[in-house]
């Protein structure tokens, strides 16, 4: 889900960049030297998973993983995330500095919020934890589709029906990334609990 | 899959300095994203073109990344040209295809474009650590720093890790499809990369901390900014005032 360069406003430009900034500042002031490299190597693996293409139906997406990647980094999500559409843009172009910003907020404000708002039920055992996740997984991709609609429509009226199009088009992604979040929260949650302790509201 | 396939060349634009490329680009950049007219974007398009052709990528690169751009642009094509309300051009089955929609999707695709070619030419040609380390002479936090040049260092290990996984599941038998069994594989995978990458992490962190790591990269590559880098900055920087105040007279001229 990425806005490309050259389509939104000036003020949508420039509030997604503050909005990022404050953040992925947020995120890193929390964020101590210790678990820096187990982020950064989380973040990696987390750009290598967004590369799966899962078949859905007749087409094939690629998964998202937001809303995992908040459940498991909880606010250090949001640089997490940037590091990751930065490189995207430096590996491979998609989208440029300028709407980088936007990019961001985009995709790791729902992570991170959704991250404080089903963390308590994540944490707890058997259907809660499998109900919690999956909503962390599908409303992450959910908002992360309303932000972008929202940066589109307010950029513009001509952009209105493509960002409809967008949330459309992610429908069927969000169920599949709430599935995918709920079965791999659980099977962290069997194999490496630890992992999940580090999310938010502690 | 994943390969800096343009940081290693040999040109002129690979030979200034790291900072200097990350701030024109940033510089070129912001009027080409900002301009309302076609006349700013446009020139930088052709300035990004210019950078692009010195930096000698290989070409069959750059076609497949310009039309990997262009996909994006050709979807903004079949909604905005109806979508804009304006003089109509042209009618088809209760559509109508207004002016300003034609112009607001060209627009849109010659400032993508533009962007894209400065992004290229300028921020692709600097390998991962020099650009983390002019991230950080430009200002951007150290910690931030820290994990941009830590993810990519590790997107290889990890994409290499994930490959095997699936060429494993692949010998027992696994055949995408849309199921559940598919999305749980899948989640299973999914979880598993990242069970090894937090263990490696924790290992490669002792292994630093053995070394003595206290939060700082000591480098033997030092930048150092020459004449040609600064003429190259002011240049940009003059170009990019050009084309920002081009769009600001074509403005207030409209107005």
């Amino acid at each position: 889900m990425h806005i490309s360069e050259g389509v939104l406003s000036g003020p949508v430009l420039a509030g997604g960049w503050a909005l990022s900034a404050v953040g992925v500042g947020l995120g890193l002031k929390r964020l101590d030297y210790d678990r820096l490299m187990t982020v950064a190597i989380l973040s990696a693996a987390f750009f290598v998973g967004s590369l799966i293409h899962v078949p859905i139906g007749p087409v094939s997406a690629h998964l998202i993983l937001n809303g995992l990647l908040g459940a498991i980094l909880g606010p250090a999500a949001f640089p997490a995330i940037a590091v990751a559409l930065l490189l995207q843009a430096v590996l491979f172009q998609y989208g440029g500095l300028v709407v980088l910003g936007a990019n961001v907020f985009d995709m790791a404000g729902p992570a991170v919020a959704c991250a404080f708002a089903f963390g308590p039920l994540m944490r707890r055992a058997g259907k809660a934890r499998a109900v919690g996740a999956f909503c962390c997984g599908f409303f992450a991709v959910l908002l992360a589709a309303l932000l972008t609609a929202c940066a589109l429509a307010l950029s513009g009226e001509g952009f209105m029906a493509t960002a409809k199009a967008i949330v459309v088009a992610h429908v069927p992604i969000m169920l599949v990334e709430g599935a995918v979040t709920a079965m791999a929260v659980g099977f962290l949650a069997k194999v490496r609990p630890e992992l999940l302790a580090q999310t938010p509201t502690r | 899959m994943i390969d800096e396939l343009l940081a290693r060349g040999v040109s002129p634009i690979h030979a200034l300095d790291a900072r200097c490329r990350l701030a024109a680009c940033l510089l070129l950049s912001l009027p080409a994203a900002l301009a309302q007219g076609l006349a700013a974007p446009l020139g930088i398009l052709g300035l990004g073109l210019l950078l692009t052709l010195l930096s000698r990528p290989p070409l069959g690169v750059v076609l497949r990344r310009t039309a990997a751009i262009n996909v994006f642009v050709a979807f903004l094509w079949l909604f905005v040209p109806a979508a804009t309300p304006g003089a109509p051009v042209w009618t088809f089955h209760g559509l109508t295809v207004s002016r300003e929609g034609l112009d607001l999707a060209l627009l849109t695709t010659v400032k993508a474009n533009a962007v894209f070619f400065c992004v290229l030419s300028l921020l692709a040609t600097i390998p991962a650590p020099a650009l983390g380390r002019a991230m950080t002479a430009l200002g951007v936090p150290a910690k931030f720093s820290f994990l941009f040049v830590f993810t990519y260092r590790y997107l290889h290990v990890i994409a290499e890790e994930y490959g095997r996984l699936v060429v494993a599941a692949r010998l027992r038998g696994f055949a995408p499809a849309s199921n559940g069994r598919t999305y749980r594989t899948y989640a299973a995978l999914l979880a598993m990369v990242l069970v090894r990458a937090y263990d490696r992490s924790q290992r490669v962190y002792q292994a630093m901390l053995l070394r003595g790591f206290h939060g700082r990269f000591p480098s033997l590559d030092r930048f150092r900014a020459s004449w040609p880098d600064r003429v190259f900055l002011c240049l940009m920087a003059l170009a990019a005032a050009l084309a920002a105040y081009g769009d600001w007279i074509s403005r207030s001229g409209h107005a």
